[in-house]
């Protein structure tokens, strides 16, 4: 039998012990992800949803989502939470959808968008008689309206705050602008809203 | 990789849908109650729409909506119809050029035609007169037998 040198025994047994340190590595950040996954693949649909107004598109936009951060996962340093993180790969992911559209647009020239007064029926009935339901009712379709008619960027940071609840410094991370500027934008799109409701008060 | 326990926190977070108050941070941006309570109408309004769309069953192999089907079907037929309709065109405009261009040659030959016989007359009509001209000139040499002619025509 041939005698192996206790010094490569060790070099074998360090390199065995590297390689299961790298796999348990991998598996557990493959269990983060996954993770991450069932925890945000809900809110980013729906920011979507929102921005969007299309369901096959916003499906079609999370995936890529998910697809573009499971390829950068090793990258993401925690420096944000990983919610804004991914919150900022879908804005990019739908800026670059609506960016080759505009390029794009003898490929379709109706999208299958929800029409707003449509995207607007989908409130809970909660306990308020019929009328209210109704008046509110229309006021949603009122605002998805005022939406409608946002600067992209307005309607980004209104849905971040009043549909996701963020925060405007997490907006801001979020959405690659500084605080005044979300501010801004956000006091528009309150205006526009303001100003889509002011008929019906 | 380590997973940051900002974002452990935040997955508990996003589990257990305890996401603050929203009433609270309405209240700062709006201080409008009905404005506040569209806004929160709307915002459970876009939650329950995501919510219905995200849950609801879906197949594997999932069929082309209908709807889209249908604009396919129609955008092809009028994509069809277009395009025979700009062959059809190509092809008359392509006949009525060919026309055009057959009556104008045949009236250039009828031109042509026309000018040669012209040439051909005016050069007959030409030989004619020099001929008529040579037969009434008498050379110098004959010229007394010429009046001679004259005067005997006149007894």
């Amino acid at each position: 039998m041939l005698a192996i040198p206790a010094s490569t025994r060790v070099m074998a047994a360090g390199t065995t012990l590297e390689s299961m340190a790298m796999a348990t590595a991998e598996k557990n950040a493959a269990q983060d992800f996954s993770d991450v996954v069932a925890a945000f693949r809900p809110q980013i649909f729906r920011f979507l949803l929102a921005s969007t107004r299309d369901v096959d598109l916003a499906e079609t936009l999370t995936q890529d989502c998910f697809l573009k951060a499971h390829r950068h996962w090793a990258s993401f340093r925690g420096e944000s939470t990983a919610m804004t993180w991914l919150m900022r790969i879908a804005i990019n992911l739908q800026k670059d959808h609506w960016r080759n559209r505009r390029l794009q647009f003898w490929r379709q020239t109706r999208t299958n968008s929800v029409d707003a007064a449509e995207a607007g029926d989908w409130l809970m009935s909660g306990e308020s008689s019929p009328e209210q339901q109704l008046l509110a009712r229309e006021r949603v379709g009122r605002v998805w309206q005022a939406v409608e008619g946002l600067s992209e960027r307005q309607r980004t940071v209104f849905l971040l705050r009043f549909v996701e609840e963020m925060e405007i410094a997490e907006i801001g991370r979020a959405t690659g602008l500084n605080e005044g500027t979300v501010k801004a934008h956000l006091s528009r799109a309150l205006g526009r809203v303001r100003v889509e409701l002011g008929g019906k008060r | 990789m380590i997973f940051d326990p900002k974002t452990t926190k935040e997955l508990e977070d996003a589990k257990i849908g305890a996401t603050g108050d929203l009433q609270g941070l309405m209240q700062d941006r709006t201080g409008d109650p009905t404005l506040q309570n569209t806004l929160r109408d709307f915002r459970m309004s876009v939650h329950a729409w995501s919510d219905a769309v995200y849950n609801r069953p879906r197949s594997v192999l999932g069929m082309a909506p209908k709807h889209r089907a249908w604009h396919r079907a129609t955008a092809w037929a009028l994509g069809c119809v277009l395009a025979a309709g700009v062959a059809a065109g190509g092809i008359h405009e392509l006949n009525h050029q060919q026309q055009l261009a057959r009556a104008t040659a045949l009236r250039e030959a009828e031109n042509q035609r026309q000018l040669a016989e012209k040439h051909t007359r005016e050069a007959e009509d030409l030989l004619a007169k020099v001929d008529s001209d040579i037969s009434r000139q008498v050379p110098n040499a004959m010229e007394p037998l010429a009046q001679l002619m004259a005067e005997d025509e006149s007894k």
